[in-house]
């Protein structure tokens, strides 16, 4: 029988882990460490929950309530000098919890620090938009919408970005598939004609870069031309180089070892 | 779940019934001026823009998902197509991001090759903008000169890593290949003409009536506005923000290196032409400094740290250890501790930042490519509005978006 995999992450598995590995940490050091970041979170503590804190990599990690979200970045900006919000975007931890975590990468010049908020949403939760305090917000959310489906309140143009409109589904979700469907080729031939002219029409062409080697409508096949049209797949007349000496084709010309330079270094 | 045969009208263009004298105009996304597959929305008044909708996504090719399905040193190559005009600036950034998580030092002979790198990648960047902004603005002539001299760094480039774009030449934990015989003095060759060169565009541009009257005034960015709108590098700097991660927060040998950051307040297009200028000229400087450097490194290229690196092709080649851990890494994959890390570089277009949050496992669990680009298309919706149709030409070549980068 088949193992089973399952259906709530699809992406792709490493084909061998050792049964005793355990994946080392990166080192995760107190905020008091740094006495920038440590007055920074008494200032965030003061007025919002702070779930949790910690440096990671030279840059402050505070984990907040996704309610507060609008509010504690708005103390960021106006208060703590945090001037730029560089990225925004989401985690899917829907296999492991069911959870969106959702992060602002937020940039403070003056103090030359970052510091990332992190919050956790559920599935079907919205967001509020950040999009009044900084307006780079409007382009990063509407991409996490349309790539995760987070749907973002308050949002002036709550739109796909990078895919088309009509799109269904959300690329960035563990649950969606890496391959596409191999019976797509089959859909518009069975709604238009019916299933049973697959025979005559034949499958769609969905490879926008195939060449048929035998096509002579519509590639220029160039050195090896023949009539338009002609049907070249039993064989196909050999077409010898002619060059411009023999009353040839103009500009090709026999090779002359004499009459040619070598460029040994360019004039940089 | 996608569901191909479900063909839905979409009437996007639904407002054009409307009374009145606006004209929507779809600039692109086949339009030579858009750089690239952008497409602009503007909705007009005449010829003055009220409007600016920019539609990105056509160069999408969901670098983030393949991302999550790869081992990480097979993500380097296609960082390439991320800003494909400097690619290298992209592998150094992902690199960088997977040594800050795994903790890595860099020999120093790696650092000095990657920071020629990155700064023959600015100069080639910012020809290449000189270039295509000049020809949209019709100056053929700089054009024809801006990509004769990047034509002699892409030649440089494809001596030291056999390819002109798209270079993979930096790895995660040094640099692939040490620099070949030809290179030091080549390099030096252009770097002596090229403030001749610069010069030889200045002359033609600066005092340039129509280059003046199109980039003057034009475009003009607030502080506020550039930093609300995420903007980085050049967008931020000419409009007054002095802020140059390489300056504020180096990394490699930038520290080492004395070099100045040019800034502007006036924020138009003009200003930002400068900006280009002048950096290249530093970037002229940092060469200088950094080929000094090359002579007292040792002969290291790679990182020691056999966990995450494979050993040098001399001892895969002749030690049986070496060989099985080249074996696993390159079949299995290097598995970065758990953690998250955010690393921003100074791309020639602005912060390129990488975020990446692994839970120890051979394929990164999310990726984030935080392209300075994509916010450079961004502000075009609050930029655009009251600027006349061959301003926007000029503006979005000012901006210098790249759309491999916009899209991933």
């Amino acid at each position: 029988m088949r193992a089973y995999t399952p259906k709530d992450d699809v992406q792709k598995k490493p084909y061998y882990t050792d049964r005793y590995w355990v994946a080392p940490q990166v080192a995760k050091s107190d905020v008091s460490e740094d006495a920038v970041f440590a007055a920074d979170l008494e200032v965030i503590k003061a007025k919002f929950d702070v779930l949790d804190a910690y440096i990671q990599v030279g840059q402050m990690v505070v984990v907040i309530n996704a309610a507060d979200n609008f509010g504690v970045l708005e103390l960021m900006k106006n208060e703590l000098e945090y001037n730029q919000l560089s990225e925004l975007s989401a985690i899917d931890w829907l296999a492991q919890e069911g959870k969106f975590e959702i992060f602002y990468q937020m940039l403070s010049m003056s103090k030359r620090k970052r510091v990332r908020i992190k919050c956790k949403i559920d599935e079907k939760e919205s967001i509020q938009s950040v999009e009044k305090l900084f307006r780079s917000a409007d382009w990063s959310e509407r991409e996490m919408y349309d790539m995760f489906g987070v749907v973002i309140n308050n949002h002036p143009y709550m739109k796909r970005i990078l895919m088309p409109d009509d799109w269904e589904g959300f690329p960035l979700r563990k649950t969606y598939p890496l391959q596409g469907d191999e019976f797509a080729q089959w859909y518009e031939v069975d709604r238009i004609f019916g299933k049973e002219a697959r025979e005559i029409i034949g499958p769609e062409n969905r490879d926008p870069a195939r060449i048929d080697r035998y096509d002579t409508e519509r590639f220029a096949r160039l050195g090896h031309e023949v009539p338009r049209g002609a049907d070249i797949s039993q064989g196909e007349p050999e077409t010898p180089l002619c060059y411009q000496e023999n009353e040839g084709v103009f500009l090709i010309q026999k090779f002359d070892a004499e009459k040619s330079v070598v460029i040994s270094d360019r004039d940089r | 779940m996608q569901q191909a045969n479900r063909l839905r009208p979409f009437f996007e263009n639904i407002t054009f019934d409307r009374d009145d004298n606006e004209l929507i105009l779809n600039f692109g996304p086949q339009h030579p001026s858009a750089h690239g597959q952008l497409r602009l929305m503007l909705h007009l008044q005449q010829e003055q823009v009220t409007k600016a909708h920019p539609d990105i996504g056509y160069l999408h090719r969901g670098m983030e998902k393949m991302a999550e399905n790869m081992i990480y040193n097979e993500f380097m190559p296609t960082t390439d197509r991320m800003d494909y005009i400097a690619s290298s600036a992209n592998n150094y950034g992902f690199a960088l991001a997977v040594e800050r998580l795994i903790g890595l030092e860099v020999p120093r002979r790696a650092k000095v090759i990657r920071m020629m790198l990155l700064e023959t990648n600015r100069l080639m960047s910012h020809l290449f903008w000189l270039a295509t902004t000049a020809l949209d603005i019709g100056a053929m002539t700089v054009f024809l000169f801006a990509f004769r001299e990047r034509e002699y760094l892409m030649d440089l480039i494809e001596d030291y890593c056999g390819a002109r774009l798209t270079h993979a030449a930096i790895r995660i934990g040094g640099v692939p290949l040490d620099l070949p015989d030809n290179f030091i003095g080549d390099l030096r060759k252009f770097l002596d003409k090229l403030p001749e060169n610069i010069k030889d565009y200045e002359d033609l541009l600066d005092s340039n009536r129509i280059w003046k009257m199109r980039m003057e005034n034009v475009g003009v960015i607030s502080k506020e506005m550039a930093l609300s709108w995420g903007c980085s590098g050049i967008m931020l700097r000419a409009s007054g923000v002095e802020w140059d991660i390489r300056k504020e927060e180096p990394y490699e040998l930038y520290d080492e290196v004395e070099f100045n950051v040019p800034v502007s307040d006036k924020g138009d297009n003009y200003a930002r032409y400068k900006l280009y200028m002048a950096e290249m000229r530093e970037s002229a400087k940092i060469l200088y400094q950094v080929l000094d450097m090359y002579e007292g490194t040792g002969p290291e290229l790679m990182a020691h740290a056999p966990q995450y690196i494979s050993a040098p092709k001399i001892d895969i080649m002749t030690q049986n250890y070496s060989l099985m851990q080249h074996f696993v890494l390159v079949t299995q994959g290097m598995r970065p501790p758990v953690g998250e890390v955010y690393v921003a570089t100074e791309s020639p277009k602005g912060e390129l930042g990488y975020y990446i949050n692994s839970q120890g496992g051979a394929y990164p669990y999310r990726l984030k490519l935080r392209a300075p680009s994509f916010w450079h298309t961004g502000i075009l919706t609050d930029l655009l509005p009251g600027h006349y149709i061959p301003d926007v030409v000029s503006i979005i070549g000012t901006t210098n978006i790249v759309f491999g980068e916009v899209d991933r």
